[in-house]
């Protein structure tokens, strides 16, 4: 990837699922551009493929075609290896139901995360500072039913930003959160694009939580409008 | 990290978990109790054999050490007796009752010249045709006394003496008494023979399998060394039906188990998988559990095998002798992992492939 281009890049991409007899168009030609350190939120209605599209730059599912280049690398035509090495430290990945392994602590679970890339060591001071930043640093040996929803979730994205990825997907970070943790969750996601210059693609169906970006993308009907 | 994970996972269903590791431990048990048991069995049988204090034994033809009934023409005894070097020669008749029981006929008079007699502990020799001597282990297995009757093959027969264990059989009969009662008149099934010198026994086996051509003489050593599972007809074969219907405990408790904790796990796989754990690391963490449980019901089931023989000895003071069998313990732990890593195989493999979205919504 060369200085000035895009670290999301992606033209005429679609995606057509197979249910049963009936093909699905999730995608019907999307054409997007996200520049590194950028926050943008995408929105739209249900079923306008704001998923899908997450899911295709996540390396969850290939597309059916376009082209899509994440951090410099062509996804279209890769292998389910390949995606799968992207995923571990390109792309991290923020979920609305916070999604953090049950049996393992705060801390387990980022460090699985470093594991599943192959980092060893202790955690580089940088990120230290990170827990600091997301106010989880006392709380990371506790399981995750000792912990909030809003510390779960901050622990979901320390997970998802401990391999430094290049790019950070979040799908409804605040869709199980109230109002105060949901401005404190939203809240650390503009520190992580302003502070560390993270790249963030959110999706929300919330306005107000849309707006912390700096950018909003919307979508209907496969396309972005 | 991994093994942290694979330990979480298995304490976090801990009743699922101890099951698995039960059932696997009853297959290890299952397998080594009967080891134990055909081993301690054979190995009691050797061990009474070598206590008759004889330098041959004589038996008639065919492949197995266990005989039961008179196959012998007992006028050879007087022939072997009179043989050089040759201090005397005696028989036995044995007649099983059940897989485990059998009575020993002795002629008391010969055999008493052969090593000594038996050491009494409660009364003496045989007073009476339907006298019986019994051994303390019986005595005290059946709470047996000196003038007490027992009923075997149809015949009443009275304690006459309690003697030290370790000799011949744990009930021995009046050869003639014994012969008469189950048609074997002039017959038997084992033939002892003392020798005067130790050295002299390799030439007078020589000269006794000249001789007596079809029938098999031994030395002792030789003998006893035939008690193994092998020499048994259709025993090793029973004992690998055991192993497998083990096997097939383990595989299905560690299938059932494994599916369901790879349904209960969906979302967990669908998380692993969105932070780029390959189909591989999903299914090296199952197999991990797997082999986790298996170690572990694997110990268990060494350790149950020691209570199985409380259980047989002091509890249900059978007749049964298990023998604790270290050397099986590794394969009866092997066979447990592998009966497991296949139960494991399926609810991996489907594990590893699960789609990561389907897995991320499943609720």
């Amino acid at each position: 990837m060369t200085k000035g281009e895009p670290i999301i890049s992606i033209r005429g991409l679609r995606k057509t699922y197979h249910v049963g007899e009936v093909d699905v168009h999730a995608l019907r030609g999307v054409d997007l551009d996200v520049q590194a350190g950028e926050f943008v939120s995408i929105v739209g209605p249900s079923g306008s493929g704001k998923s899908t599209l997450f899911h295709i730059v996540g390396g969850l599912t290939p597309p059916t075609s376009g082209t899509i280049h994440i951090a410099g690398r062509d996804l279209l035509g890769m292998s389910d290896a390949e995606r799968t090495e992207l995923r571990k430290n390109t792309v991290g990945f923020v979920f609305q139901k916070y999604n953090l392994l049950p049996t393992l602590t705060a801390h387990g679970n980022i460090e699985i995360a470093r594991d599943i890339a192959h980092h060893k060591g202790p955690l580089d001071p940088q990120f230290v500072a990170v827990l600091k930043l997301l106010g989880i640093e006392s709380r990371l040996d506790h399981k995750p039913r000792a912990l909030s929803g809003g510390e779960q979730q901050r622990v979901a994205i320390a997970r998802a930003i401990v391999n430094r990825p290049a790019i950070l997907l979040a799908d409804e970070p605040t869709g199980n959160l109230d109002t105060e943790n949901s401005n404190a969750v939203l809240g650390l996601l503009r520190d992580l694009n302003g502070s560390l210059g993270q790249t963030i693609l959110m999706i929300t169906h919330n306005p107000e939580a849309a707006g912390y970006a700096d950018r909003i993308v919307r979508m209907r009907d496969g396309h972005i409008e | 990290m991994t093994n942290k994970l694979v330990f979480e996972n298995l304490k976090h269903r801990p009743v699922r978990t101890l099951l698995g590791v039960i059932a696997i431990a009853v297959q290890v048990t299952m397998v080594l109790t009967l080891v134990g048991l055909s081993e301690g069995m054979l190995n009691e049988q050797a061990s009474r054999a070598r206590g008759v204090g004889a330098d041959i034994l004589i038996r008639p033809p065919g492949g197995s050490i266990i005989v039961s009934g008179g196959q012998m023409d007992a006028r050879f005894i007087p022939f072997i007796d009179k043989q050089p070097h040759v201090n005397v020669a005696t028989g036995t008749l044995i007649f099983g009752t059940d897989l485990f029981n059998y009575l020993t006929g002795v002629d008391l008079a010969t055999f008493d010249r052969l090593n000594g007699g038996f050491r009494f502990l409660h009364g003496g020799p045989f007073q009476r045709p339907d006298d019986v001597l019994v051994d303390e282990v019986y005595a005290s297995q059946h709470k047996l006394h000196v003038g007490d009757t027992i009923t075997n093959t149809n015949h009443k027969w009275r304690v006459s003496g309690i003697y030290e264990p370790g000799m011949l059989a744990r009930m021995v009969v009046p050869l003639a008494t014994l012969q008469d009662l189950t048609g074997n008149t002039g017959k038997v099934s084992t033939m002892y023979v003392k020798v005067d010198n130790p050295a002299n026994i390799p030439g007078v086996i020589a000269e006794l399998s000249d001789k007596l051509k079809t029938y098999k003489v031994y030395s002792m050593e030789d003998y006893t060394s035939l008690f193994s599972a092998t020499n048994i007809p259709m025993l090793t074969d029973f004992i690998w039906v055991v192993v497998g219907v083990g096997v097939l405990v383990g595989f299905l408790v560690v299938f059932l188990s494994m599916y369901t904790a790879v349904l209960e796990r969906t979302r967990e796989i669908g998380v692993l998988k969105a932070l780029g754990a390959s189909p591989g690391y999903i299914l090296n963490i199952l197999l991990r559990e797997t082999v986790l449980l298996a170690i572990a019901g694997s110990i268990l089931g060494i350790l149950l095998s020691y209570v199985t023989r409380f259980i047989i000895r002091d509890l249900v003071r059978s007749s049964l002798i298990q023998a604790i069998v270290p050397r099986w313990w590794l394969p009866a732990a092997g066979i447990a992992i592998v009966g497991a890593l296949l139960g494991c195989l399926y609810p991996g493999l489907k594990a590893a492939r699960q789609d990561a979205i389907e897995a991320l919504a499943y609720d």
